[in-house]
């Protein structure tokens, strides 16, 4: 109503972020004139440096938030109390809104708001491709190699574009956020500092490193913590995995496959496993969570994107067990399917609230010094 | 058994259950609105000989007691007010080992990391945490429960009579004790204690604190303490809820505002002193004036001078338009805004700290931070009286036993809280000692009652 009277257009999504900073606004300033949550993490204090919220700034304080829920548990202005307040849920929104209108290229922010549907026809499509690359491929007789079914060379020529892409357009991303929220320049302590929030998950301990109130409600727990470290730890060994096996294809001309006792199996193995319980206890964490305190209507962005990384990390470890029977290149097929979705999407997944929450957790580091 | 669901009840419930007692908690609010006035607490006023925790420096027992001399102007039980001191600092260990977290003192309150220790959260997370606590060491709890009667016997607690959704049960009990607050969320007796202006008084904490306890103890011989027509106010800003408001609708923009009645006339020093040690009067302030009601008026030079509360400032351009808004007479307002500003001398405006930059010739003077309201555009907050708890309570000895007219001490009940406060703090009041008085006199309720009960 208010945007016609103004005379502009406003679409559907737009709309909703235009109340959804406006309800942050109004929740912040009675947070402001309260301010009992400030030992909860870094979102308060960042919060009390202000007096006004301008757009960019709530976009910052919404990537700042890793929704423990601690502040909620602890509100005596939550509903059913009239001020209604719910600070988890309100950034949440407008987390997920803020990647939205950072992405990079423009356009394919729209990808946030079906989230799920653009996993799932992504993964389809990467199944469907990897099965059309094998066709082409004449089999070879007894193949334990993968690359008997799809050359090397044609995963590195279908991977590598794929890749560099994803890390072109979240660079180009996090950047646009960095400079439309003001931030300080870098420092070397504030950047030491902000990763180290980042690696540790600090602001999941509940200020007293008990853990936060995501899954538990009035009690703290660690396990989301400890999760979380599973998967980002587990897909870092993963990642290294991947990176020493091309080490060792081109620097040492030894192709995969590699025994148990090799590097990249070393890395990968116990990778996998760690990336497979992380994503199931996630999700088991997020059942038993109160729908209520995160974001709206991102369901299968959530869902989608922690499945998308369990079916990747599983079917790598079932392949690898199964590497010499006749399922070979049916599982290689649901892997990489699954390995090329996840790194299509990744600038429109669920994975860049980890950008952005380095780059909010560096600058609340940097203005913490600044002050 | 024990009546109220707050701070003082779950330190008596802890207490009592560790001590091998089986406990049953009455809470007459929801789930959601559990702990009465504690939810809106911040902190706690603790004796230390030694930086301990997250409190610098020490604050000696002497200290502390003389503190509460001040405020209380010596209406206090010295006996029950040096044991509260005493025991303030072992109640820290004993809060943390039962699931409370501190966090240094907030920002805008530095003047107390001496003296008080903050929870993290808040009180409604220290609730929370004894909750959880009692809730592990089997304590029942019953919400939406009232207790409306205890029938007593010659002093001797036999029965309560516990009431929820329109049905009563008798609940038979070896022990009581009472934990159930003050009366101010009762606005008829408020009305008859302080007179019909109480009608337009804000309550800053929970509806539940109707007092149907006190009045049935009082009733049936109990001796009262604490003057039972006055009740703690503050001024806060007219637009907060009719009950549990809160932190929040406190307003701390007096000292740099000219303060005006529904008149538009002054009444009183804004500049007094630090706001910290004025606050507490400016509810009594704005009580007596007519319609209970006054206007908080800045300009833009102050705006950003004090803590930002949660209602916006009515903002005008010119002074004609903040009258308009209040429906204030423009005219008298415009008087009384000029011959202040002509009373201002020039001198050095110091916001943190006592400026003796005061007005000349003006009746109420205004004695500090005094600078004419000039550059617009003006911003005005209306004040109303905001009521944090009543005086009246239950008198008790040093075991928190309470004390009956005709037959002395009762026999197996037992007061803590803010139903015996009163004994303590005779009048006024200092930051987080409510929740001192409710830890302390709850940890000691709930072992003498476990003392009776297991013998």
């Amino acid at each position: 109503m208010r945007s016609a009277e103004q005379g502009e257009t406003i679409t559907p999504v737009a709309y909703r972020l235009h109340e959804t900073r406006d309800e942050a606004r109004r929740v912040f300033n009675i947070c402001n004139a309260c301010r009992y949550c400030e030992g909860y993490c870094a979102v308060f204090p960042a919060m009390m440096r202000r007096r006004t919220f301008d757009d960019a700034s709530l976009d910052y304080l919404a990537n700042l938030c890793h929704n423990c829920r601690s502040c909620y548990y602890a509100c005596q202005y939550a509903p059913p109390h009239e001020f209604a307040l719910n600070l988890p849920a309100t950034l949440a929104d407008l987390r997920v809104q803020s990647w939205s209108g950072y992405a990079w290229p423009r356009g394919l922010g729209r990808a946030f708001a079906a989230n799920g549907l653009v996993l799932a026809v992504a993964l389809a499509l990467g199944i469907a491709a990897m099965i059309w690359l094998a066709s082409l491929v004449a089999p070879a007789p007894g193949a334990e190699a993968f690359y008997a079914v799809i050359p090397h060379s044609v995963m590195v020529a279908v991977f590598a574009p794929v890749f560099l892409f994803a890390l072109l357009a979240m660079a180009v991303s996090v950047v646009r956020f960095w400079r439309a929220t003001d931030s300080p320049s870098m420092s070397g302590s504030g950047i030491r500092r902000g990763l180290s929030d980042t690696f540790t998950l600090r602001h999941l301990g509940g200020g007293h490193g008990e853990g936060c109130n995501y899954e538990a409600a009035e009690e703290y727990s660690n396990q989301r913590r400890l999760l979380h470290h599973a998967i980002f730890y587990g897909f870092m060994l993963c990642f290294a995995s991947t990176a020493s096996a091309s080490v060792l294809h081109y620097a040492f001309a030894s192709p995969a496959p590699y025994d148990l006792w090799s590097v990249p199996k070393l890395l990968g193995v116990p990778g996998g496993v760690a990336l497979c319980i992380g994503t199931a206890g996630l999700f088991v964490l997020k059942r038993r969570s109160a729908m209520a305190l995160g974001a709206r209507d991102v369901r299968g962005m959530e869902t989608g994107f922690v499945a998308l990384l369990f079916l990747a990390s599983a079917s790598g470890l079932v392949l690898y067990a199964f590497r010499g029977t006749a399922a070979l290149e049916a599982l290689l097929a649901v892997h990489l399917g699954a390995v090329l979705a996840f790194f299509a999407t990744l600038p429109y997944s669920k994975m860049v609230h980890g950008l952005y929450r380095v780059a909010a957790l560096i600058r609340s580091a940097t203005a913490d010094r600044c002050d | 058994m024990i009546a109220g669901g707050g701070n003082a009840a779950l330190c008596a419930a802890i207490t009592a259950a560790e001590l091998g007692a089986r406990v049953l908690i009455a809470e007459a609010a929801p789930h959601f609105y559990r702990g009465g006035n504690s939810r809106h607490t911040r902190n706690f006023r603790c004796m230390h000989t030694k930086p301990v925790g997250m409190l610098t420096d020490a604050y000696p027992e002497q200290e502390y007691f003389e503190d509460l001399i001040r405020v209380t102007e010596g209406k206090t039980d010295e006996e029950l007010l040096r044991l509260t001191i005493r025991q303030s600092q072992q109640c820290l260990d004993w809060m943390t080992a039962h699931g409370v977290h501190f966090q240094p003192s907030l920002s805008g309150t530095l003047s107390l990391s001496r003296t008080n220790a903050f929870f993290l959260g808040g009180g409604k997370a220290l609730v929370n945490a004894y909750y959880l606590t009692a809730a592990r060491l089997g304590v029942d709890v019953l919400y939406d429960t009232e207790v409306s009667h205890v029938h007593l016997q010659d002093g001797r607690f036999e029965h309560a009579v516990l009431s929820s959704g329109g049905k009563s049960v008798n609940v038979y009990a070896k022990s009581l004790v009472v934990a159930s607050g003050g009366f101010q969320a009762d606005t008829d007796w408020l009305i008859r204690a302080w007179g019909p202006a109480a009608e337009n008084f804000l309550i800053r904490g929970t509806p539940y604190n109707r007092g149907r306890l006190l009045s049935d103890l009082l009733d049936q011989g109990a001796e009262p303490v604490g003057d039972p027509t006055q009740c703690h106010a503050v001024a806060i800003d007219a637009r907060a809820p009719r009950f549990d408001g809160g932190i929040v609708t406190r307003l701390d923009c007096v000292p740099f505002s000219v303060v005006v009645n529904r008149d538009a006339q002054r009444f009183y020093d804004e500049g007094e002193d630090v706001w910290p040690k004025r606050y507490a009067i400016w509810g009594r302030l704005v009580a007596q004036q007519p319609g209970q009601i006054a206007y908080a008026l800045i300009d833009s030079t102050s705006l950003e001078l004090f803590m930002p509360s949660v209602y916006p400032p009515i903002v005008a351009d010119t002074l004609d338009g903040i009258a308009a808004e209040f429906e204030l007479d423009a005219r008298v307002l415009k008087r009384t805004v000029e011959t202040f500003n002509a009373s201002c001398r020039t001198g050095t405006f110091k916001p943190t700290e006592l400026d003796g930059l005061a007005t000349e010739g003006l009746d109420p003077p205004k004695t500090n931070w005094a600078r004419p309201l000039e550059k617009p555009p003006f911003y005005a907050y209306p004040l109303r009286p905001g009521v944090t708890f009543t005086y009246l309570g239950l008198r008790v000895d040093a075991t928190a036993r309470v004390r009956m007219a005709n037959v002395g001490l009762s026999h197996n009940v037992w007061a803590a809280g803010e139903i015996m406060a009163g004994n303590i703090l005779g009048q006024g009041y200092t930051a987080g000692i409510g929740m001192t008085i409710g830890t302390v006199f709850g940890r000691i309720a709930g072992k003498e009652a476990v003392r009776h009960a297991l013998g």
